[in-house]
This record gives structure tokens, C-alpha cells and sequence, in this order.
């Protein structure tokens, strides 16, 4: 092959060759890589943020569940706690109910009674008024007749019925 | 973002415009190339000289050779600027008139200059014509300092344009575009970042390769984007440039400088004291200095060797028709052309990686850090 | 011109036989740890690189040399 004027092409070659780097490398290099190295950097930082995220989703749901589980057994703990608070009221309401009607019912028992008494009583004192009245009448009528007095006496026990 | 990309697209859809008529011209080229050297030269051969077609092809030249046209060429002037000992001298290379024997003497503040196998030769002082020897060799002319727009350096100033024009749009589409990258720079991005990941970093270091990325990518795309320019088989392509034993030289010798430059105190004294006994020196040391330079020169060597080699393929193929005279080893010829191109489409990229591979070794090995 | 050309397929046939050495033991390599697959590769296509430059050299004085 001929080298055609080869000072020539070592000349343009190394002019051409030197400002086509400095040219490129301020107005294409430089923007581009910086540009590749912007994007990876916010895709990196996009990736480990989507990761933290990923993560705290992960404890926040392992904490929801850890919630929920107490929540659940402090449910059950208070339901339980209600059914026992249920079933105490309710026994002791019973019993006091009992106690009670037992208590009124002794009392009505004992009014009764005391009733009971009172009206013996009172009967008691009638009948000794109406036994009085009775020999007061036979005092009288046996004054006039003995017969008629035992007769009266007689009516008058029978008028007088217990 | 439309606006950016809108000059690249006028620009690559006028190359596909000339793709659609420059293979007609092509063949144009090739059937008159010879014609228009008997035309020229006055010689009685009609022999198709196919050694001297390529020669011409992979060789640089003074004006850009378009097409012929019924025995004319029809070429691209380009200036030609001289430095003779009464200092610059510039005219248009058609005042050759496509003449490259001697015969047309331009004459320009009373030097007189003649082109003998694209050659410009200043005749001596009162002496009127170019006297030849038997190997067509001046005896009373020499050659001054010519430092023209030759063919190569044309294809090479349009493709660091081209290369400026890309690449400051990608950059562009940056300011403009904080997502994913789209179109061309859809396309070069990957490739950016390919020579960062897989070149410059795995070579380099992570430390220290981004003091060389801009030389690496540089280098990546001019010797990929002038290979490909070769490539194109018409007028604004078909150079020969990255397959000039010249360019690649000046490339490998910038590395050689770029390595030797960044070179650390671990790579010089590895150069000058071997880890080899005392007595050895004398051997070791011229030794490791010839390997210094040995790599820049097969740096040279190879993307020469492989672009002309793959130029010059291409080109006998085609010859194949005129040698046989018959148009019936056209489609033989043209399938294999048609192989070999696309075949020299992965070799133009290949090149351009290892070119900038070892690049990045050798300036690898001159930055490494002792680890032994 | 016959003995530049001969010259020329002997250095050819030498970097074949050696590229092809590397190319198949790369293979093998891939085969074995598909997972290396990306720094096998540069390391044949730098293997590769450096005999076919040596094979260039051969060619390009077979050439010269005619």
C-alpha cells in the first residue's frame, strides 16, 4: 500500500483525535455519565427505600398481629372475667333474695303470729266481758227465777260460738 | 427533545438516500476505475489489474473519488496545503485535473507541483517538467511537507462531526429527560455503559478509571464509527482510514503515551528491576522495555491489519466479476460480498472493543497496585 | 508473490490452530461454570486478540515482503 503524505495524517489525526476528546468529554462524556451515574444512584436509593419500606410493612403487620393476639386475649380475659362477674352477681343476688324472702317471710310468720296472739287475746278479753255480762244477766234473772236462770245461761252460751 | 434529534435524522436518512443510488455507482466505479486508467495513463493494457484497484482503495488520495461517468471521474475536490520552503501553499487538488503521472504541473507563487501516485512532488527550480526514472520515481522533484485534507482525513473530520453531533444530543436528551433514556440515547447508552462496566472497571479498578473513561470511550466510538464509515461502499464512506497503518498508529501511540504517563511506581519498577537476579539485568531490562513497546505496536498492527484485511476481501470479491469477464459469478460474488460485509460489521465493532480493551489492560497494568 | 502467500497460510494456519484451542477451551470453561460465562469471555476474546495480532504480524510482512 502507498502512505500518501503520511505527516499529513499523523498531523489532522492527532489534532482531530485531541479536540474531538476534549469536545466530547465536556460536552457528551461528562453529562452522560454524570446522568447514568444521577439515575443508578436515585434507582439504588429507590431499591433500598422500597426495601426499608418492605420492612417496616413487615414489622408493622407482625406488630398488628402481635395486637390483635393480645387484643384477642384480653377479650377473652374480660369476657371471662364478665361471664365469672355475671355468675357471682347472679349467686349473690340469689342468696340475698333468698335471705330476704326467708327474712319477710319469718316476719310474716311472726306478725302472724303476734296477730294470732292479739286476737286470742282480744277474744280472750271479749269472751270474759260477755262471761261477765252473761253472770251479770243470770245474776239478775236468777234473782227472779232459777230456772230461767239456768235456761239463760244456757242461751247464752249458745248464742256465744267460738 | 424533537428538535435535537431532528438534524441526526436528516443526516442519516440523506446517507440511506445515497445508499439507494451509490451501489449503481459502485459498480460504476469498479467497471470504469479501469477504463479511466487507461483513459489516463495512455497504456495499451485493457487487462483489469485487480492488485492495483485495491492498492488504490486502501490506499488515501488527494481528491475523494465519487463515481465515473463515460470515462470522467467524478470526484470530491479537497485542498491541498503544502509546506514548501517559501512557506504554505494551498489550491483545490482538482487543478490535477485527476492526473497522476506527472504530467500536469500546477504552479502556484512560482513553485511548480505534479502528483505522481497520489504523491505531490515540488519540481526543482528552473526546471519546467517532472523527469521519471524506471520505477516512475522523481529525479528532479521532491516532496515537500504535505499536510492536505486527504480522503482519510475528510472521512475523519466528518466522523468526530458526526460523533460531536450524536453524542452532545444523548447528552441533550439528559437535561430534558430524568427517566429512562429513549431513542438515540436509548441506543448509546448501553454502549456507554458497556465501556465503563465491562472495559474500563474490570481493567482499571473502581478506584481510578474514571481519570480514563473519556479517552476509552473516545477512542471506543472514533475507531468504531471510522471503521463503519469504511464500510459504506460509496461516496461519503468507503475510506479506508481505520485500516491506515498511520492512524493507527498515531491511536496506539496516544495510549502508549496515556500508559506511560499514569505509569506508578509499582509498573516502573517492575520495568526497571525485575524481580529477577542482578545478573539477569542486562537481559531483563531491554527485555521489558521492547514488551513496553511492543503493545502499543500490535495495538497498530491489528486494527490495521483487520480492517485492511477485511477491505481488501471485499474488494477481490467484487474484482472476481471483471477478472472472469461474466456476469454469471455476479450473484456468487455478490453473495459472498454481502456475507463478508455483514460478517465485517461484527469485525468493525469487534476491533473497536479490543482496540479499547487493551487500551484499558495496558493503562490497567500501568495503574495496578502492588499485590504480591 | 507464491511464497509471500505461502508465507501468509502458515501464519494463518498457526493462529487458527491456536485461536481454535482458545475458543474450545472456553467452551469447555463455559460448559463447566456458566456463571463465569462473562469473564471467560474476555479472557478468550484478550487471548484471542493477542495471537491473531501475532499472526497479523506474520501476514503483514508476508505482504511487505512480496
Amino acid at each position: 500500500m502507498n502512505l500518501v503524505a503520511p505527516e499529513s495524517l499523523v498531523f489532522w489525526t492527532t489534532i482531530i483525535f485531541v479536540a474531538l476528546l476534549f469536545l466530547l468529554k465536556k460536552v457528551a462524556w461528562k453529562p452522560i455519565l454524570g446522568a447514568v451515574k444521577e439515575r443508578e444512584d436515585s434507582i439504588n436509593e429507590a431499591l433500598k427505600s422500597a426495601e426499608n419500606a418492605r420492612k417496616e410493612m413487615q414489622n408493622l403487620n407482625a406488630d398488628n398481629l402481635r395486637i390483635l393476639k393480645e387484643a384477642r386475649i384480653e377479650r377473652d380475659a374480660m369476657l371471662k372475667e364478665a361471664r365469672e362477674m355475671k355468675e357471682s352477681i347472679i349467686t349473690e343476688a340469689k342468696g340475698e333474695a333468698q335471705a330476704q324472702a326467708t327474712k319477710v317471710i319469718e316476719q310474716a310468720k311472726s306478725a302472724i303470729e303476734s296477730e294470732k296472739h292479739a286476737a286470742i287475746a282480744e277474744i280472750k278479753n271479749q269472751v270474759a266481758e260477755l262471761s261477765l255480762k252473761i253472770a251479770e244477766k243470770v245474776m239478775r234473772s236468777e234473782l227472779s227465777d232459777k230456772n230461767k236462770q239456768i235456761k239463760l245461761v244456757e242461751d247464752m252460751l249458745q248464742e256465744v260460738k267460738l | 427533545m424533537v428538535s435535537t434529534i431532528k438534524p441526526i435524522k436528516i443526516f442519516f436518512s440523506a446517507i440511506i438516500m445515497l445508499f439507494s443510488f451509490v451501489q449503481f455507482s459502485n459498480a460504476q466505479e469498479l467497471g470504469a476505475e479501469n477504463n479511466g486508467d487507461v483513459h489516463h495513463s495512455n497504456q495499451e493494457e485493457k487487462e483489469f489489474n485487480a492488485s492495483e484497484l485495491i492498492n488504490e482503495h486502501i490506499g488515501d488520495s488527494h481528491d475523494f473519488h465519487i463515481a465515473d461517468w463515460k470515462g470522467h471521474a467524478i470526484s470530491m475536490p479537497l485542498p491541498v496545503i503544502l509546506w514548501s520552503k517559501n512557506g504554505i501553499i494551498t489550491f483545490m487538488s482538482s487543478k490535477f485535473h485527476h492526473d497522476n503521472t506527472g504530467e500536469v504541473v500546477v504552479e502556484k507563487n512560482g513553485e511548480k507541483f505534479v502528483k505522481i501516485h497520489e504523491q505531490i512532488y515540488q519540481i526543482n527550480e528552473g526546471e519546467n517538467a517532472v523527469i521519471l526514472d524506471n520505477e516512475n520515481i522523481p529525479t528532479n522533484a521532491s516532496r515537500p511537507l504535505d499536510f492536505s485534507i486527504t480522503k482519510n482525513v475528510f472521512s475523519m473530520l466528518m466522523s468526530a462531526i458526526i460523533l460531536i453531533l450524536l453524542f452532545s444530543a444523548v447528552a441533550r436528551s439528559y437535561k430534558k429527560n430524568k427517566n429512562a433514556p429513549k431513542g438515540i440515547a436509548g441506543f448509546l447508552e448501553p454502549l456507554v455503559t458497556f465501556v465503563r462496566d465491562d472495559i474500563a472497571i474490570p481493567n482499571i479498578g473502581e478506584k481510578k478509571y474514571a481519570r480514563y473513561m473519556p479517552y476509552l470511550l473516545t477512542v471506543f466510538f472514533f475507531v468504531w464509527i471510522n471503521n463503519l464509515i469504511g464500510l459504506v461502499p460509496f461516496f461519503p464512506g468507503s475510506s479506508n482510514l481505520t485500516g491506515n497503518i498511520v492512524f493507527t498508529g498515531v491511536l496506539a501511540f496516544i495510549t502508549f503515551i496515556i500508559t506511560t504517563l499514569s505509569g506508578n511506581k509499582n509498573y516502573w519498577s517492575h520495568i526497571l528491576m525485575p524481580p529477577v537476579p542482578k545478573a539477569l539485568y542486562p537481559i531483563m531490562i531491554p527485555v521489558e522495555i521492547i514488551g513496553m513497546l511492543t503493545k502499543p505496536f500490535a495495538l497498530m498492527i491489528r486494527l490495521f491489519a483487520n480492517i485492511t484485511a477485511g477491505h481488501i476481501i471485499i474488494l477481490s470479491l467484487v474484482s472476481l466479476i471483471f477478472i472472469f469477464k461474466t456476469v454469471a459469478i455476479a450473484p456468487v460474488s455478490a453473495m459472498f460480498v454481502l456475507f463478508m460485509s455483514v460478517l465485517e460489521l461484527l469485525v468493525a465493532a469487534l476491533q473497536a472493543y479490543i482496540f479499547t480493551l487493551l487500551s484499558a489492560l495496558f493503562i490497567g497494568q500501568a495503574v495496578a497496585e502492588d499485590h504480591h | 508473490m507464491v511464497l509471500a502467500g505461502i508465507g501468509a497460510g502458515l501464519a494463518v494456519i498457526g493462529a487458527g490452530i491456536g485461536i481454535g484451542k482458545i475458543g474450545g477451551s472456553a467452551m469447555d470453561a463455559i460448559a463447566r461454570q456458566p456463571e463465569a460465562a462473562a469473564k471467560i469471555q474476555t479472557a478468550m476474546i484478550i487471548a484471542a486478540a493477542l495471537i491473531e495480532g501475532v499472526a497479523l504480524f506474520a501476514v503483514v510482512v508476508a505482504l511487505i515482503a512480496k
